[in-house]
């Protein structure tokens, strides 16, 4: 993991390694607690924005826990990540009803547009792009979300416009 | 006392058992693939299901707890068809082909596959992937065989507290190995095999030395000697069908013979070496402390078992000073072979080719540490794990049961009892104290205490004080002095030692093997290794130690030899060049 400065999800410009000494903190007020691992994980992943490997070998030393259970735990669970987030997560619902829709040609005119495929983060640690299993809005199908906010019946040639909103 | 019915058959058992430890006291048996002994049980494969009467559905029975009144029955068509449905599917996603695998006739799926009457594969579709992890010295893994029941990560964490191996990812795609699908190589492992040991299939395997053996000992120019640990003969049996325990000592060296090694030698002659060795280094230590009031390095803890060594040079770098320096028996036999022997018989040493039968494979590390040239090779060339040694014995077409027995070659093949017994926990202790108790008092240490009854068994850490009276001149030091040893086996046990000795608890001497039960309860042992077999291959090496005239290190005229010829007397300046060594920290 290179220590140069990351674009932070929550905090915008921020210099990863002085997020340690809170990270200190967290471990801190959970060590010894009985299933400790995963309130550590999912604050650490707030702080960071994601889950770097030096702070999962820092928890895993400080709570006694392997490296490999430390990773385990992480990849069983989808809502952690080890890859940093951009500023921006990008959800398109690929359940059914956005699926046959047109879910899956507005997902390809994102990763188009953004030059990433699913899981990835643009260059500029912009945007995250992801697939949802229904967001339960399927009469809006198809939906597409960028962090909070909702867009409904969106068309593949249409994309361009909900990415300039956050630009 | 819990009373209970497994298939109509009363069953008496201790508060906290599980149904299948209650099957198990019956003479009830039940299949299981994930199981392993004295961890918590996970009920991960759902092999090992029975029907309870009153219970919605089934149960998996290694980690149901028995009950009062339960009627259990464990063969029901129900049953029966439950679990080969799920051996079905196992099957299903197992990547491997029975004829060419390594643990082909000693493999639980396959035999389950047998039992169960699986005759053709019921479930078509995809199976996993294969990717081959190579990068140890000592192990081999393969996700496309792994069905994932977990006994490796059991055995690695709560047996051996290293924790290298946990299930990552989820679903199909899950696999079981290092974090972040990292090679083993470049995780905290130290290669001591025992997930080799208990997996069920050929997903971590040893990795093979056999290939170049075969091509050392058909190469004329090469003279190939073979050194055993002492723990092969107590088990090599077992490849052949003998019950656990059976000794084959006999016919282990004419099976080499007949293999076409040019020398059978014993790693038990270095073993009684190390005593010498170890032992006048603990004095030296406590010389040291006592006498000279010097800041020393205590306890001195053992150094044979390179997975302990390796255990230690990661998670206590602080401790390397406390390891004794003394190099394994197998290095010590290695650098020997390639200086002492070579010489004496007038061979080249680079002609020379030493091969171990090991019942470890961290010992295939440990030969591969870059510092273990001390004689100007690589000292000890292979190691063979005693299935190796099983399935090379096979391959030369050799009917080993009606093998006749034979002696092995002087000199290196000399040994006496107290070498015997580093095979198991609390043997290098018993052998160190037998030979220590000698030099110091220079009286005879009578047959009828040779045992350290504290020390022997299963117990994870075992302690003893013995009291030094009656020294000689020139060991007054020792004189009243409360000997305080400790031994532990299995690397959970040993952080306990450590822990307590750090704590503040005295120890002078600690013993640590790395596996249960000690060496021959190693990773390169014959499958499957419970505490009932690791008990009947300590009983044989004990009878082994009884059996013989020679039961103390000191004693070994070819030691005196050795010393008298060569090495001129314990921690000379070339017994510290060839027999010690130093560590490095791997944190």
């Amino acid at each position: 993991m290179t220590e140069k400065s990351k674009v932070c999800s929550c905090q915008g410009e921020v210099n990863e390694e002085s997020l340690y000494p809170q990270l200190d903190d967290i471990i801190k007020s959970q060590k010894g607690k009985e299933g400790a691992l995963i309130p550590i994980l999912q604050a650490t992943q707030n702080l960071f924005g994601y889950l770097p490997e030096k702070a999962l070998k820092l928890i895993s030393k400080e709570t006694g826990k392997p490296f490999s259970e430390v990773a385990g735990v992480v990849g069983f669970y989808s809502y952690f990540s080890t890859t940093p987030k951009g500023k921006h997560t990008i959800r398109v619902c690929m359940g059914t009803a956005c699926y046959v829709r047109g879910g899956q040609e507005v997902l390809k005119a994102l990763m188009a547009a953004l030059k990433i495929s699913v899981c990835e983060t643009t260059d500029d640690r912009k945007f995250t792009l992801e697939i949802g299993r229904c967001f339960g809005a399927c009469g809006l199908a198809p939906v597409v979300m960028v962090d909070d906010e909702t867009f409904q019946s969106v068309k593949p040639s249409k994309v361009h416009e909900i990415l300039e909103k956050y630009a | 006392m819990i009373n209970l019915t497994i298939n109509n058959v009363p069953v008496q058992v201790k508060e906290g058992s599980t149904i299948l430890q209650a099957a198990q006291k019956a003479g009830i048996k039940i299949p299981t693939l994930c199981h392993v002994e004295n961890t918590i049980p996970k009920g991960a494969c759902r092999v090992c299901m029975v029907q309870v009467e009153g219970a919605r559905g089934l149960m998996a029975s290694c980690s149901a707890p028995a009950a009062e009144g339960m009627k259990v029955i464990s063969n029901s068509r129900e049953v029966r068809e439950a679990r080969k449905f799920v051996v079905e599917m196992l099957i299903s996603e197992h990547c491997g082909d029975c004829k060419t695998c390594v643990r082909n006739n000693d493999c639980e799926l396959q035999q389950l596959a047998f039992e169960m009457g699986i005759e053709s594969i019921a479930w078509e579709g995809e199976t996993l992937k294969s990717v081959i992890d190579t990068s140890t010295h000592a192990l081999v893994r393969d996700s496309g065989k792994c069905i994932k029941c977990r006994r490796c990560v059991d055995v690695c964490s709560e047996i051996q507290g290293v924790g290298s191996l946990f299930a990552q990812g989820r679903g199909f795609e899950s696999k079981i190995g290092p974090a972040f699908d990292s090679n083993l190589a470049d995780v905290v492992c130290v290669q001591c095999g025992q997930c080799s040991a208990v997996c069920p299939v050929g997903a971590i395997t040893e990795k093979e030395h056999i290939h170049y053996v075969w091509d050392a000992l058909d190469d004329p120019k090469k003279f190939v000697v073979v050194q055993t640990a002492p723990a092969i003969r107590a088990a090599l049996g077992e490849c052949f069908g003998y019950e656990p325990g059976t000794l084959v000592t006999g016919k282990m060296t004419t099976a080499l013979r007949h293999l076409g090694f040019d020398k059978i030698f014993d790693t038990n002659f270095a073993a009684d070496l190390t005593i010498m060795e170890e032992g006048t280094e603990l004095l030296m230590r406590l010389k040291k402390a006592l006498v000279d009031k010097e800041q020393v390095a205590l306890p001195q803890y053992s150094s044979c078992s390179p997975g302990w060594i390796k255990y230690v040079e990661y998670f206590y770098p602080d401790m390397l000073d406390n390891i004794s320096t003394c190099k394994s028996p197998q290095q010590m036999f290695g650098v020997l072979a390639k200086t002492y022997y070579a010489d004496k018989v007038g061979i080249d040493p680079k002609d020379v080719v030493v091969v171990s039968i090991m019942p470890c494979t961290a010992k295939k590390f440990e030969c591969a540490r870059p510092e273990m040239t001390d004689s100007g090779f690589q000292d000890v060339d292979f190691v063979l794990t005693t299935r190796e040694l099983g399935r090379m014995i096979q391959q030369a077409g050799i009917d080993f049961k009606n093998l006749p027995d034979s002696e092995m070659d002087a000199p290196m093949g000399i040994s006496s009892g107290a070498a015997d017994i580093f095979a198991n926990t609390g043997g290098v202790m018993e052998a160190a104290v037998r030979t220590a108790y000698e030099l110091v008092t220079g009286r005879e240490l009578p047959t009828e205490m040779l045992h350290i009854e504290p020390l022997m068994g299963l117990e994870g850490v075992k302690k003893a004080s013995l009291r030094i009276e009656g020294t000689l001149p020139g060991w007054e030091f020792l004189e009243g002095v409360e000997l305080k040893v400790g031994v532990a086996h299995g690397l959970s046990n040993a952080k306990k030692i450590i822990e307590a000795s750090r704590a503040g608890e005295e120890f002078h001497f600690i013993e640590v093997m790395t596996c249960p039960g000690g060496c021959i309860g190693g990773g390169g042992q014959p499958r499957y290794t419970t505490d009932e077999v690791r008990k009947a291959r300590i009983a044989a090496i004990y009878k082994e130690d009884e059996g013989k005239e020679l039961r103390k290190s000191h004693m070994n005229p070819e030691i005196e030899q050795l010393y008298k010829e060569f090495l001129e007397k314990p921690i000379s300046h070339l017994s510290h060049k060839l027999l010690h060594t130093e560590y490095v920290s791997r944190n």
